[in-house]
């Protein structure tokens, strides 16, 4: 399935953060950066599960509440030294809509 | 574009140091040339005695090998000396031909060791030991030859012996001196340190001169004559007299030296505004510097130039030591000999192998000299640096920090003895050996690159004194010594201080104006100094600046404390801790209405809803808005609870109303953010049953009057407050607590709690500024009471009747899958006017 599904107009999601786009089986944070752009990742961090959508958005990365890891927004990737990577969706925006891309 | 071309001539630690520190800052800027006349990558020259006693192998203390120069795109050149500097044509000339054409030039050429000019010093067998082919031709003699005469008996020449003894060889060191290390240690610790040296074998002969080197029958040395008539037989003669900063290059073109390369602040030759020098080969302020951590610093400075960003300078190190002799620990820095106008404090215990001597000048630690127990070193180091008033606890000073009523320090066993399965970090459950293991695999330095490699002090950072030292026993003192700055995050090269001051001086009042005016090297900060810089401008400027909850952590964002399941939990303000029947059926009606799991007294006299899901928070709120509580700030950097004891109402013992006292101080002070959580206790009588003495402000009642004390918590590391003074009524209590809060808001750095601030700052400052000073003390509390009245706004209410809604509402969107058919489920955009154009 590779269908855009808006989810939100862009000016829902607060510029430097973040919302939670629940889904019947999974959440995804969609994140919004200083620079307006648009991010999502599914809201798990790979250490220890904590809610990535509720971290601090400073460049294109945040870091998680729970123990400060770092997840660049754009690759999944745990910045290092420590190791892992989340889960990421294809966004767009067009009109003022967010679309997601689900996997 | 063409880069401009810049040539390091040394591929030392110094040197390549300065080149990495330059990558992190403007990674494209040069193209980079290096020449080392060693045929090795850099290596870690201080790492050289453990190479030499066999505990390490040359290939663990390679810093970078060539990959690293193949991956930054670095031209290197090992094996090739640089015979001369052109400088009317900008360009290098190696001795093999090889040249290279500059537009800046970093020296980075060392030292050279130190040979006396004694007959015989350039038979084969007579060594110095400065790098790794001397530590290897050690090596080799120790295994063919039986007798080794060390020549030097400081640093490095112990270090030498030890090793070569460790080898199975005879050996003797032959000093000058009368003590061993003179310039590291006075005469009673050397000797402590020569008695444990002696019990491994190595012998010693003191004030003796070398005169001559005699040549054996194999034309290889045979024995050291001295001045005294004696001779000793020697296959291996190892020169450690000294060093001497290499300087005939720079002096072959020309370039100003003086004991050293003539640089100024920003390391620049005095000469040529093209040629930078760093490292052992620099003399700055007329100093030269053998030890890493100065150097790192020189290093640090000198890209800062490069890069272009002028804003560092280098002022001079002050430097410590460490030998690295498994099993000896010693420590020593500054002017530990003392002399006029210094007072000495002396701990001896030569039984036990331990000795202590502090150097003290005008209230101030100037030096120190430790064997035996070292783990004070550092704390020590750190008072002597920032020149700490030590009046109040000079009593204690002797016996090491957890002595001083210490916030932020662990147990004070000797690290040295603890087993690798030892757990140094309890938050993060790392032990000793994955901390050694770290430090080797990946060539840390510093105490921020062990914390960011594995966790250990990066959570609570109680054991940070414990990390430094594991640091300090693996690499060798001189690496643990923070830098006499520290920089806020790596967004800046601003210290808390610093920032602090340039908000207020320069009337920054938004986050994107110190971003601006401080030449911040991220656009927009970090998940570090953002919450940091939010404080800071809040606590300044509490009627301009306008609150960012993006830069602040989730619980003050969302105003409650997030748990491991990104659940919330709610504390409603009790005040003073009173509650009654009415406010209890209100707490137990929105347990029962919103299904919370669990319901928990806290130790602050309150009452905690756990396990509240986010969404629902703002119509708890509203309920316990509509039975009167407001927030009790449980999730912030700000005033969390006045604990009191019953006290007079109804106590047999009570002295004066502590419940009501305990009360108009929650009164007056909750709502306020501060640099840390803070918290207050009143007791009515000296029994104190609320614990006010571990309380960031603790009033204990007497019968003339109240005891204000401060800088006390319980927590990570229990601290029994300071005494600030004695008063008599109750407004003036509420005076000295606001005066005391502000002095805390303005001068503290964030995440420093009262405890650590106190003790950094010195109470006598406190005292003079809260206590001595009416006038200041009064315009402090104006201040105080005139932030507030910004701050004591509800913010649990505010969010009951709308405001930040976005922040509690998930968006749900259910998806049939069947016909993938998308369905928002929450309020549809509904003005279509409003609708955001903005491009991706």
């Amino acid at each position: 399935m590779s269908d855009w599904t808006e989810i939100a107009r862009f000016d829902e999601i607060p510029r430097r953060g973040s919302r939670v786009i629940e889904f019947d089986t999974t959440q995804v944070a969609v994140f919004r950066t200083a620079a307006d752009e648009i991010f999502a990742l599914r809201d798990k961090c790979p250490h220890r599960s904590g809610p990535l959508s509720q971290g601090i958005v400073h460049g294109s990365k945040v870091t998680c509440p729970l123990h400060s890891w770092k997840i660049d927004l754009g690759t999944g990737e745990v910045v290092l030294p420590d190791k892992g990577c989340a889960s990421t969706y294809a966004t767009k925006v067009e009109n003022g809509r967010v679309f997601l891309k689900l996997a | 574009m063409r880069k401009p071309k810049l040539v390091l001539v040394g591929n030392g630690m110094a040197g390549v140091r300065a080149v990495e520190e330059l990558l992190k800052l403007a990674p494209e800027r040069y193209e980079i040339t290096v020449f080392g006349d060693e045929p090795h990558p850099n290596y870690n020259r201080i790492l050289l005695s453990p190479v030499l006693s066999g505990e390490q192998q040359f290939d663990e203390i390679i810093l970078n090998r060539h990959e690293w120069y193949e991956q930054h795109c670095i031209t290197l050149h090992v094996g090739k000396r640089i015979a001369s500097i052109n400088r009317a044509a900008r360009k290098v000339v190696a001795e093999d031909g090889t040249e290279a054409p500059y537009d800046r030039l970093i020296l980075a050429t060392g030292s050279k060791p130190f040979i006396p000019p004694v007959a015989g010093a350039s038979l084969p067998g007579v060594l110095a030991y400065r790098d790794i082919a001397d530590a290897e031709a050690m090596i080799e003699a120790a295994g063919k030859y039986r007798n080794a005469v060390v020549i030097g008996g400081g640093l490095l020449g112990l270090e030498a012996a030890n090793g070569l003894k460790m080898r199975g060889m005879d050996v003797t060191v032959v000093h000058l001196n009368d003590w061993l290390m003179e310039r590291q240690l006075d005469p009673t610790a050397a000797a402590l340190l020569q008695r444990s040296l002696e019990s491994r074998g190595i012998r010693f002969k003191l004030a003796t001169q070398t005169e001559a080197l005699a040549q054996g029958e194999s034309g290889r040395v045979c024995a050291v004559r001295f001045k005294d008539g004696n001779t000793l037989a020697a296959d291996l003669v190892v020169f450690a007299v000294g060093i001497r900063p290499n300087t005939s290059l720079a002096e072959s073109a020309g370039i100003f030296c003086n004991r050293g390369i003539v640089v100024n602040d920003t390391m620049q030759t005095s000469t040529d505004p093209r040629i930078y020098a760093v490292g052992e080969c620099v003399s700055h302020r007329g100093v030269a510097y053998g030890l890493v951590a100065p150097l790192f610093e020189q290093g640090k400075v000198l890209a800062n130039h490069l890069a272009e960003f002028g804003i560092a300078r280098y002022q001079g190190s002050v430097t410590s030591t460490k030998l690295k002799v498994t099993g000896i620990d010693l420590f020593s820095a500054g002017d530990f000999m003392g002399g006029e106008g210094t007072e000495s404090l002396v701990f001896s215990d030569p039984a036990d192998g331990t000795y202590k001597k502090l150097v003290l000048k005008d209230n101030k630690l100037v030096g120190a000299c430790i064997y035996g127990d070292t783990l004070d070193g550092g704390w020590y180091f750190n008072l002597l640096r920032e020149g700490t008033d030590i009046s109040q606890f000079r009593k204690t000073l002797l016996f090491g920090q957890h002595n001083v009523g210490d916030s932020g320090h662990g147990p004070a066993e000797r690290v040295a003895a603890l087993p690798d399965s030892a757990e140094i970090c309890g938050c993060n459950g790392v032990c000793k050996g994955q901390i050694i293991k770290a430090i080797r695999a990946n060539k840390l330095f510093t105490l921020d690159e062990v914390r960011s490699y594995t966790k250990a002090s990066s959570s609570c950072g109680s054991c940070t004194g414990l990390v430094e030292a594991v640091l300090a026993h693996t690499v060798g003192g001189d690496y643990s010594a923070a830098p006499s700055k520290k920089p806020l995050c790596t967004c800046t090269d601003h210290s808390h201080d610093e920032i602090i001051a340039t908000i207020r001086d320069n009337e920054l009042k938004s986050m994107s104006a110190v971003f601006n005016f401080m030449e911040w090297k991220t656009s927009d900060g970090c998940a570090t100094c953002r919450p940091a810089l939010n404080y800071y401008l809040l606590a300044r400027w509490p009627a301009d600046y306008q609150d960012d909850a993006q830069s602040r952590f989730i619980n003050e964002r969302a105003h409650g404390n997030i748990q491991k399941d990104g659940s919330f939990s709610v504390v409603p303000r009790m005040w003073g801790g009173l509650t009654n029947p009415r406010e209890l059926r209100a707490i137990a009606d929105v347990a029962d209405k919103f299904k919370v799991p669990e319901v928990k007294i806290t130790g602050g006299q309150r009452i905690d809803l756990f396990g509240v899901k986010k969404e629902d928070l703002p119509a708890v709120w509203k309920d316990l808005s509509d039975a009167g509580f407001v927030s009790g700030h449980a999730y912030g950097k700000a005033l969390r609870t006045v604990k009191t004891c019953v006290g007079s109402q109804w106590c047999r013992f009570g002295t004066q109303d502590s419940t009501g006292l305990g009360v108009k101080l929650e009164q007056l002070t909750w709502g306020s953010w501060m640099p840390h959580k803070f918290k207050l206790a009143v007791s009515g009588c000296p029994r104190n049953c609320a614990e006010a003495t571990i309380k960031d402000f603790g009033v204990v009642c007497v019968d003339s009057g109240y005891e204000l004390h401060v800088g006390g918590n319980g927590g990570i590391k229990v601290r029994v407050t300071d005494l600030l003074c004695k008063v008599e009524t109750e407004d003036q209590v509420k005076e000295y607590c606001g005066a005391f809060i502000q002095l805390y808001r303005e001068e503290a750095h964030y995440l420093e709690r009262t405890a650590p601030w106190v003790e950094r700052v010195g109470l006598n400052h406190v005292k003079q500024r809260v206590v001595d000073d009416a006038a200041g003390r009064a315009e402090l509390f104006e201040r105080f009471k005139f932030s507030q009245q910004f701050v004591q706004i509800d913010p649990w209410k505010e969010r009951a009747e709308g405001k930040a809604a976005q922040e509690y509402q998930p968006i749900r969107i259910a998806v049939a899958s069947s016909q993938r058919k998308v369905e928002r489920q929450d309020h549809p955009a509904a003005h279509p006017a409003q609708l955001c154009t903005a491009t991706e």
